[in-house]
């Protein structure tokens, strides 16, 4: 079977439509039609949080451990002590509190979670980010769309949308964007790219068509215009007040997500900001402490200033990482990986703040037998959580609170029909349905 | 001064002497092997012309011209990239050059098979197909050991079946018997960390069979004749396999598998989905399914790996994607295509040779396709590529971007026999420019474009900074200072990064930017290697 047109020519041809007058001015007609939101923001708990100690308190529960609630702003509701600040926001947040996944590794799961699938040796799935910067309009932007700040060792991948999907990675804003610098005078610099010209025009003879498809060039094009792009000032939190950084904590973590609010602002897609240290197998009560006062001030604050510029309508802020931890404290005092009955919490970006949907089981045994067969797809989950909100069903409310159709029927590069997403939006999550 | 002085003098003289020599043996060169290389055996031959007459029916039938042959420099380093993951050192070059011209390109792939650099990057490739990248259960897995294992048999050059054989039916503790690896990467914490029958058909009927018997797992195979039961019999075979404390080991009992709908338990009995005939009566059942998978009479077996092979060697499958031979399913009656033919002659050959790899690389690298050129004086097309009327190009796995780049920002070979210290700062190096550059993953021939940051690290990473800055270490200063001439130092330059002589217009341009005085020699030559390092010439196959 002979292909219409090869992968090469198709990726030759996206690549050309971008650059034209016409796909820019249709792109900004679409974005000023659009009404869902625009950007989202992932804050990804990497190791796995603890629902007990964060956004599910089970304070009477023998599987407490010790840890107490707080109320927030919503009556009825209530967080884990630790998060003060995130409670006063409470009125903009919906918390999942009954996700489930069939994944309990970390690489497994995490995959699992970023992209809403499995981890599948035949496809590689592309990640959320990846979804929607494919889907949504490119608006003018020089840099890349999808950001991943902090990333752990399993950032976004574009999947089988391409590898120029992936996520850009980016360490601590405190610190440079890598590789974005010459190292160079200006003039050794310009020269250089006059001279590479001499050197591809040599190669080009004789194969011009095939190595035009190859599109290095093109690229090399784009991270030029990425050098040099006033965007690229986005990533430097240091030109923030310093009461606006310090809202949102002195910590790699807290300048990531004031980061991801200015890259908000120049049309980026996607950020990734990345909190590890979740993996709390020992003395999970003391980390969770540490890791919810780094939380706590650059999530609030992530809301409450995308509120203030207006932004958090068109901005979906997402916080939660690839599974959550057992109800059970094992003999180290720690809690260990528990994909049956973990939260999520979502904010802005047309979802309706100050509910919860779902609820764990307070007095659930991590040693349960059942926890086990559910996780090998032999069992149900009501033992543990009611209103089960899949994995799937979370990846399909994302795509749908950013106005993409999430069952679209796509196709991978080699033909097999896919969806971007296997479950349905949670209609209640968002305030539109 | 006192005795002590002296002798303490005497120690640090001699220890800044070891230390030099160390850091800076003296320039050796590798004596030539000619001896190694094997006289092509008849047979060979004709199975090389056996394809390359299905090549020119092909072209002909298509009108299609050939380009003219390739280089022999640029066949070389095709064959460099595809079995060590590099390109021809200067070293080398100069050692090829010194042969008859006749004998060079032989002299050369035999020389490439017999470098340990080679069965390392094999193993790798190999090891993606069969295993994945994942890091797999924690302390149950160990990747490391497998990939170990497997280039310690490649480089002994040990049957490729034999070697499939102790990965389906290898018993013992994966630290032990690092084959074992293969079956406990897929062990299921919640099923008491047991081996995963399901995850292991798939890989199986993939890896080894180029059959995708998994889309069966769910459901009856859309066009293929592969069904649901086909799937499950197969995967039956691992039904018995349990890892206990002497590791992986099979024990007894039923395969039971849940349905789906009806949620009732029901055994799975063992069964192949065709050529049950080939199935031995005795062993476990992961020893007869071994023996099946690799039976000379099982046609997918030497199939699937001769397509391997060809990607290898071309940056592209005969069929894609690499581990579907069979997407419409087995049509005894259907035309077969070109790449249908090849397949057959060349597993044919592997099937008839004791599935010796090496000698299918040879047979492959010895076709008119491999040794064409990728320009013509026509329009070269996709059709001329995928008809193997020109080489195509393809886009270098990261892993041998970073091997090019490093090899040739120095003059001697970087190979196992290098200086420890070479090789670690390699390793250092090559990871920290891996991760930047980004990993392909698993899906070994599936070009999915190439990155931004990729370019960016490229232009302005500190590896590519580190390795053209006018450094005692580094090619480019040895070349400013060495050359007798400016064109004799652009020569050197495009020798080591793009392994080919400059064109008279490429010697005019530099030559001319190598008068200009504002800069140093030594960042003359630094401009110079950083443009070919960003070409892309430089990134692709071709």
């Amino acid at each position: 079977m002979e292909p219409l047109i090869s992968r090469r020519t198709a990726l030759g041809l996206a690549g050309a439509a971008w650059l034209t007058p016409l796909a820019t001015q249709l792109a900004r007609a679409a974005e000023k039609a659009r009404e869902p939101a625009r950007s989202l923001i992932i804050l990804w708990m990497q190791g796995g949080p603890s629902q007990l100690e964060t956004f599910d308190p089970h304070p009477e529960s023998r599987n407490a451990g010790g840890t107490k609630a707080i109320p927030t702003t919503v009556k009825g509701i209530q967080l884990a002590e630790g998060l003060p600040l995130l409670a006063e926001q409470m009125e903009s947040i919906a918390l999942v509190r009954s996700m489930t996944s069939k994944e309990g590794d970390h690489e497994r799961g995490t995959i699992t979670l970023k992209t809403g699938f499995r981890p599948d040796p035949t496809v590689v799935h592309p990640s959320i980010g990846a979804i929607i910067c494919h889907e949504l309009p490119a608006a003018g932007t020089d840099i890349p769309r999808h950001v991943s700040i902090l990333s752990s060792q399993w950032p976004a991948r574009g999947g089988y949308l391409g590898d120029h999907l992936d996520a850009f990675l980016m360490d601590d804003p405190a610190g440079p964007v890598p590789n974005t610098k010459s190292f160079l005078p200006p003039k050794r610099d310009e020269q250089r790219l006059k001279d590479l010209d001499v050197v591809e025009s040599v190669f080009a003879k004789g194969r011009r068509k095939t190595t035009d498809g190859t599109l290095h060039r093109q690229t090399v094009a784009d991270a030029r215009k990425m050098m040099s792009s006033e965007q690229l000032k986005a990533f430097d939190v240091s030109q923030e007040p310093a009461a606006t950084r310090k809202m949102y904590g002195d910590t790699p973590f807290g300048r990531g997500c004031l980061a991801a609010r200015r890259l908000v602002e120049v049309g980026v897609r996607c950020i990734e900001v990345t909190l590890a240290g979740w993996d709390t197998h020992v003395d999970n009560h003391s980390f969770c402490k540490a890791q919810n006062a780094i939380l706590d001030p650059a999530f609030a604050a992530l809301i409450r200033d995308l509120r203030e510029r207006k932004l958090l309508d068109r901005t979906l802020v997402v916080c939660g990482g690839e599974f959550g931890r057992t109800p059970s404290i094992n003999p180290g005092g720690g809690r260990d990986h528990w994909p049956t009955g973990f939260s999520y919490a979502l904010a802005g970006g047309g979802v309706k703040g100050g509910q919860v949907v779902g609820e764990t089981n307070p007095d659930a045994a991590s040693d349960d037998k059942a926890a086990m067969l559910m996780m090998a797809g032999r069992g149900g989950t009501e033992k543990f959580v009611k209103d089960e909100v899949t994995v799937e069903n979370l990846s399909a409310t994302l795509l749908h609170a950013l106005g993409i159709e999430y069952d679209k029927l796509g196709q991978t590069p080699i033909g097999r029909t896919v969806k971007f997403s296997n479950g349905q939006p949670v209609k209640k999550l968002l305030a539109k349905g | 001064m006192g005795v002590r002085d002296w002798f303490f003098s005497c120690l640090v003289v001699g220890g800044v002497v070891a230390l030099g020599v160390n850091l800076m043996p003296p320039a050796r060169t590798k004596p030539l092997d000619r001896a190694a290389v094997t006289a092509p055996d008849d047979h060979l031959k004709e199975t090389v012309e056996s394809i390359n007459a299905n090549l020119r029916a092909e072209w002909a039938k298509a009108s299609l011209s050939a380009a003219p042959p390739a280089n022999d420099l640029q066949v070389a380093r095709r064959l460099s990239l595809a079995l060590m993951g590099t390109v021809p050192s200067l070293e080398e070059i100069r050692q090829f050059e010194s042969l008859p011209e006749a004998e060079r390109l032989d002299w050369w792939l035999e020389h490439v098979l017999r470098d340990r650099r080679s069965a390392d990057f094999l193993a790798e490739r190999v090891a993606r197909a069969v295993v994945g990248t994942e890091d797999g259960p924690f302390l149950l897995y160990r990747r490391r050991r497998f990939v170990t294992w497997l280039g310690d048999e490649l480089a002994k050059n040990t049957p490729y079946d034999q070697v499939v054989r102790e990965m389906i039916a290898g018993n013992g503790l994966w630290t032990d018997h690092p084959s074992t690896n293969f079956i406990t990467v897929t062990s299921r914490p919640e099923e008491g960390n047991q081996p995963d029958p399901i995850r292991l058909a798939g890989r199986v009927t993939r890896a080894f069979l180029g059959l995708r018997l998994d889309c069966a797992q769910c459901h009856d195979h859309p066009f293929a004749s592969w069904t649901q039961d086909h799937f499950e019999g197969f995967a039956a075979y691992f039904g018995q396999a349990r890892l206990g404390f002497k590791g992986i080991q099979d024990g007894d009992g039923q395969f039971e598998l849940e349905d789906r709908k009806t949620k009732e338990k029901r055994v799975v009995p063992p069964g192949v989905p065709f050529g049950s005939e080939l199935l031995p009566n005795h062993g476990s059942r992961r020893e007869r399914l071994a023996v099946w998978v690799t039976h000379p009479k099982n046609p997918y077996f030497a199939r699937a790996t001769a397509n391997r092979a060809w990607a290898i060697l071309f940056g592209r499958p005969l069929i894609a994607p690499v581990d579907n031979l069979e997407p419409q399913g087995v049509s005894p009656d259907k035309e077969k295509t070109l790449a249908d033919q090849l397949l057959d002659i060349l597993a044919d050959d592997f099937r008839r040779h004791g599935h010796d790899l090496r000698r299918l690389f040879r047979v492959i690298a010895a076709t008119e396709a491999f040794r064409r050129d990728s320009a013509a004086d026509f329009d070269v097309t996709d059709a001329h590529e995928r008809a193997w009327a020109v080489f195509p190009l393809s886009r270098l796995r990261p892993e041998q971007v970073v091997g090019a780049m490093l090899q040739s920002a120095s003059i001697a070979t970087i190979d196992a026999e290098s200086h420890i210290v070479t090789r670690l700062m390699r390793y250092g190096q090559t990871n920290d420019f891996l991760k930047a550059y980004g990993d392909t993953g698993d899906d070994e021939f599936d070009d999915r474009g190439g990155t931004i940051p990729q370019r960016l690290v490229l232009m302005n990473g500190d590896l590519v900074r580190e390795r053209t800055k006018d450094g005692i270490l580094n090619a480019s200063s040895r070349i400013a200072s060495i050359a007798p001439s400016d064109a004799k130092a652009i020569e050197l330059a495009y020798l080591c990064v793009l392994g080919r002589r400059p064109t008279s217009n490429e010697t005019e341009h530099f030559t001319a930017r190598l008068a200009d005085t504002e800069r140093t020699r030594g960042q003359r030559l630094e401009d110079l290697y950083w443009t070919l390092l960003n070409s892309t010439e430089f990134s692709w196959n071709h």
